[in-house]
């Protein structure tokens, strides 16, 4: 006797702990497995781009915090990047380098919350979530210590940065780069070898290197695939040529193998920033540019590589105070295109590991 | 201080003599029968409903503690009266009936849920002469009565009419079934060498504690227990970033509450059971025996609590996978091993046979490392027929 | 063979266990507040304020409300009176836009972060408030300000607060001899 089986419809979202915001997934099951997923997004939606229009180009920044809430920092370098382009303005050196190590920091702080909710997400109880939760909130503190905010900094300005390093920040820091390594091994040995870790990740949602190119993927996504393309190399915007670092690749462009990039990732920050507070030189950390900037006509596209991947900025400027257009190119609202693509065919539990290996922000995806 | 160490017994004999001399020689067989039941019984609930708190409290803390956060501290001393806190809180909440449930099953099964995980205390001996009663079938009846909570799992996922739960009662079914498989055979080697079923016979032929002798055995029942509790790493039914709380997440209020303390009255009986069949019982030096019994309980529900504090959650196949393809031959070759050296050694075992046993256990690891894969990759062919019919 | 991954993990979560916690314990023991934290009440001083409305046009949500009449004598040019100076803190996002814009050291993030309130009436922050509140004003866009330690009771003085023009650039090399300029 046959039964008589028929797939059922689920919306995973947008209230679901383990859709990292509010993303909804409408998914059809045959049984556990996947064979149909539409994803709907836009329950975040703020318009930031449309409200960029209406602010001046300094307060715009105040809106860029709220992108990848997560790792705002890298937002407010890719705008600030972006006007600066416009305008022709050159940052003093030593603002170059603080950027810099702000926006190392947030990618080490945007990959301890990645992993961590990948974790999570894996079944992994909080445990590894508490642990990098800890180191975050050195992060935090660090940020605080700077431009006193702990999520939306509104560091960055037009022409440098808002502030110079405080005085308490060098030994903070100091202690944080002797630390952190350490506790980089212990996220590995917590769950690197860890079996069940390996059952449940390797080969499991395989991104195919030609498949992330074409989808436009970027950042460690793209990197677990084996594609060694980085806008710190490829296009070293800031200073970035003046460091030494390695591009953590895949090898099979699965769930294990973005882990292990961004795993690695970190400990490449923390080198980067070793060297970055090693070679800081002293000066200005600010241009001399009038808190109503008034770029000429013209428009510009600034990138950088963003925690979760190519963040770029393309602004338009009708030599007003206000930019006349500002589009945002978000890596994590692209990194969403191949996800359907990836999970067709995969288990129930796959899909949420999937999509946490993909470490998408909505705030980011939503705009 | 000698009355600490058979505190119960005596009690007991004082009640029953008390009862004796009040009641006329007409009813007191009867009476003293039905007295002295309705007081063990109420003793058996309520005794084990407070080991609960207490385990309920552990695991907070500890996971806290594992954790590297302090977990509840607040609501009395170092927040002992937290999980009362969260009782009131339960009992005052609004009960939520969904719309479109089928009301008998959803109302029924949080309450049927707990009636045959507070029946296996019955049978648990807390120390050599504290026990409701000696079934020369003891464990055998625990096996049967906890394998019965699938159907109101089921119940309950069914009757929420959500699709998670649904889910998630699939899920149970499916893998509380598979488990019960090596969860019995593992017994069988410790039964093969006591040669008795009853749970007082188990823990008296036990000279040194069965963990060391059953090493492979301990090693497929705790891992089998841990698959019937729900608990992490196969806490699928329930999968938090999953399926949300899975079948009872349709459940408000104190029937929540049944089932959250149904699945730590259940994890207070499988430590007991553990306790008595590899732990030695109520045996230990020094201490009254209840106390032995209660420490070897919290030791091993600690463990489990600090498996669950590390380990990931595994996929349905593999759980599947697991269970018939690792953990069942284990217990085979468990049984078999112990039947052999039954045969050869039939007054008793010579100590080095604990370090022979423990080899063959580390080396039938290796061997299954060759033998056994988790299911990794299983990427299935989607039928295009299926395709966007969503 | 099979276990040696989970052991290794196993190991680091007990070693867990005998760690000292990192939770700090909210009502009793305090986060350290560092001297640049943009806090959630706003320091303003009357004395220091000419009611220009910098801080109001430079406000990203425009949450500020200043309504001033002038007093004195017309020939030598009008002083102003604040009458209004509202801050809705409820929609505000504490991005120091209005500290750094301010041309007279008179505006100040806050050090506090308890303003926690029932109702979103309280959480607009008017001038009566403003002037009675305790002046513990952030070092936020204000480096002459990164070195002074509040006690519970401290009020800073306005003429403590405020500060050279030409301190006004970080690092002090780039001396700004006025605050910048609207071209409106």
């Amino acid at each position: 006797m046959a039964f008589r089986t028929e797939p059922i419809t689920v919306n995973f979202g947008p209230q679901h702990p383990s859709t990292h915001g509010v993303f909804r997934m409408r998914v059809t099951f045959d049984g556990e497995v996947i064979v149909d997923m539409e994803p709907v997004f836009g329950y975040l939606h703020r318009g930031s781009e449309k409200l960029a229009e209406e602010r001046t180009y300094t307060q715009v920044i105040t809106l860029t915090d709220r992108l990848d809430y997560v790792a705002s920092m890298s937002n407010n370098l890719a705008y600030v990047l972006a006007v600066e382009k416009l305008c022709g303005i050159n940052p003093p050196e030593r603002a170059q380098y603080i950027r810099v190590i702000m926006a190392e920091l947030v990618r080490i702080a945007s990959h301890l919350m990645g992993l961590g909710f990948l974790l999570n997400d894996l079944g992994a109880f909080a445990t590894p979530l508490m642990y990098m939760f800890r180191e975050r909130e050195k992060i935090m503190d660090l940020f605080e210590m700077v431009c006193g905010a702990r999520i939306t900094f509104s560091y960055m300005r037009i022409g440098g940065v808002a502030e110079d390093l405080p005085p308490e920040f060098y030994p903070a820091m100091t202690r944080f780069l002797k630390e952190m390594p350490g506790y980089i091994d212990e996220y590995e040995a917590l769950l690197r070898e860890n079996e069940i870790l390996l059952a449940r990740t390797k080969n499991v949602g395989i991104l195919q290197p030609d498949k992330a190119i074409n989808g436009s993927v970027s950042g460690p996504n793209l990197r677990g695939s084996g594609v060694p393309w980085d806008l710190r190399r490829a296009d070293p915007y800031e200073i970035y040529d003046r460091f030494e670092f390695d591009l953590p690749l895949g090898k099979v462009g699965d769930t294990y193998d973005r882990f292990l990039v961004r795993l690695e990732e970190m400990r490449q920050s923390v080198r980067i920033l070793n060297q970055a507070m090693e070679q800081i030189p002293k000066g200005p950390v600010r241009a001399s540019v009038p808190m109503l900037v008034r770029p000429p006509i013209g428009d510009a596209y600034a990138h950088v590589e963003a925690p979760k991947g190519e963040l770029g900025f393309y602004v338009v400027s009708d030599n007003s105070i206000a930019p006349y257009r500002c589009k945002i190119r978000s890596p994590s609202f692209i990194n969403l295109t191949v996800l359907r693509d990836m999970v067709l065919g995969w288990k129930l539990a796959d899909m949420i590991v999937i999509f946490g290996s993909l470490d998408v922000n909505m705030g980011e995806v939503d705009r | 201080m000698d009355w600490v160490y058979d505190l119960f017994p005596k009690l007991h004999a004082a009640i029953e003599g008390w009862l004796r001399s009040i009641l006329p020689p007409s009813i007191e067989s009867a009476g003293v029968y039905i007295v002295m039941g309705v007081l063990s019984a109420f003793l058996l609930i309520n005794v084990p409903l407070i080991l609960v708190m207490v385990l309920i409290y552990m695991e907070r803390r500890l996971l806290g503690r594992f954790q590297h956060r302090l977990g509840p501290n607040r609501v009395g001393w170092q927040g002992t009266l937290q999980v009362i806190a969260d009782g009131i809180k339960l009992l005052t909440k609004e009960d939520i009936i969904p719309a479109n449930v089928d009301r008998w099953v959803y109302n029924l099964a949080p309450v049927l849920f707990a009636i045959p995980v507070l029946l296996v205390f019955a049978v648990v001996p807390f120390g050599e002469e504290i026990y409701l009663t000696d079934l020369n079938i003891g464990i055998l009846y625990i096996v049967a009565l906890t394998a019965t909570s699938t159907i109101f799992v089921f119940m309950a996922g069914w009757a929420s009419n959500n699709k998670y739960s649904l889910i998630g009662a699939m899920r149970s079914v499916a893998q509380l079934i598979s488990y019960e498989v090596p969860l019995v055979l593992s017994i069988v080697g410790v039964v093969l060498v006591v040669g008795s079923l009853s749970m007082r016979e188990i823990v008296d032929k036990q000279s040194i504690p069965f963990i060391l002798l059953q090493p492979l055995g301990f090693l497929v029942f705790i891992v089998a227990v841990s698959a019937e509790l729900n608990r992490s790493p196969f806490d699928l039914l329930e999968a938090e970033s999953e399926l949300v709380t899975g079948y009872h997440i349709e459940y408000s209020g104190m029937k929540f509450g049944m089932f959250y303390l149904v699945e730590y009255i259940a994890g207070l009986a499988y430590s007991a059971v553990i306790t008595t069949l590899f732990l030695g019982g109520w045996k230990g030096p020094i201490l009254p025996q209840y106390v032995w019994f209660v420490a070897k309980v919290l030791l091993v529900f600690a463990v489990l609590i600090w498996i669950r504090a590390t380990l990931p959650r595994v996929r349905i196949d593999q759980i599947m996978g697991f269970a018939w393809k690792f953990l069942f031959p284990l217990a085979l070759i468990n049984i078999f091993i112990t039947a052999l050296e039954v045969l050869l050694w039939p007054e008793g075992f010579p100590a080095w046979l604990v370090v022979v046993n423990l080899g063959v256990a580390l080396g039938l690891l290796v061997v299954m490392q060759v033998l056994f894969r988790f299911p990794g990759a299983t990427r299935h062919v989607v039928p295009q027929a299926l395709v966007g019919r969503g | 063979m099979y276990g040696i991954g989970i052991a290794k993990g196993m190991l680091v979560t007990i070693k867990h266990l005998f760690r000292r916690t990192f939770t700090v314990q909210y009502p009793e023991e305090r986060l350290k507040v560092y001297p640049r934290y943009r806090g959630q009440e706003f320091v303003w001083y009357e004395e220091r304020c000419t009611g220009c409305a910098t801080c109001a046009k430079y406000c990203p949500l425009g949450i500020i409300k200043i309504v001033t009449h002038p007093v004195g004598n017309p020939a030598e040019g009008f002083d102003y009176y604040v009458d209004v100076f509202d801050i809705e803190i409820a929609r505000c996002m504490f991005c120091g836009l209005c500290v750094e814009a301010c041309p007279y050291d008179a505006l100040f993030m806050g050090t506090h972060y308890e303003m926690a309130s029932y109702t979103r009436q309280k959480l607009v922050i008017n001038v009566d408030q403003l002037k009675k509140a305790k002046k513990q004003p952030s070092a936020f866009m204000r480096p002459h300000l990164l070195d002074v330690k509040y006690e519970e009771d401290t009020s800073l003085t306005p003429e403590r607060a405020g500060r050279m023009w030409q301190g006004r650039w970080a690092g002090g090399e780039k001396p700004a001899p006025q605050a910048p300029k609207t071209e409106e």
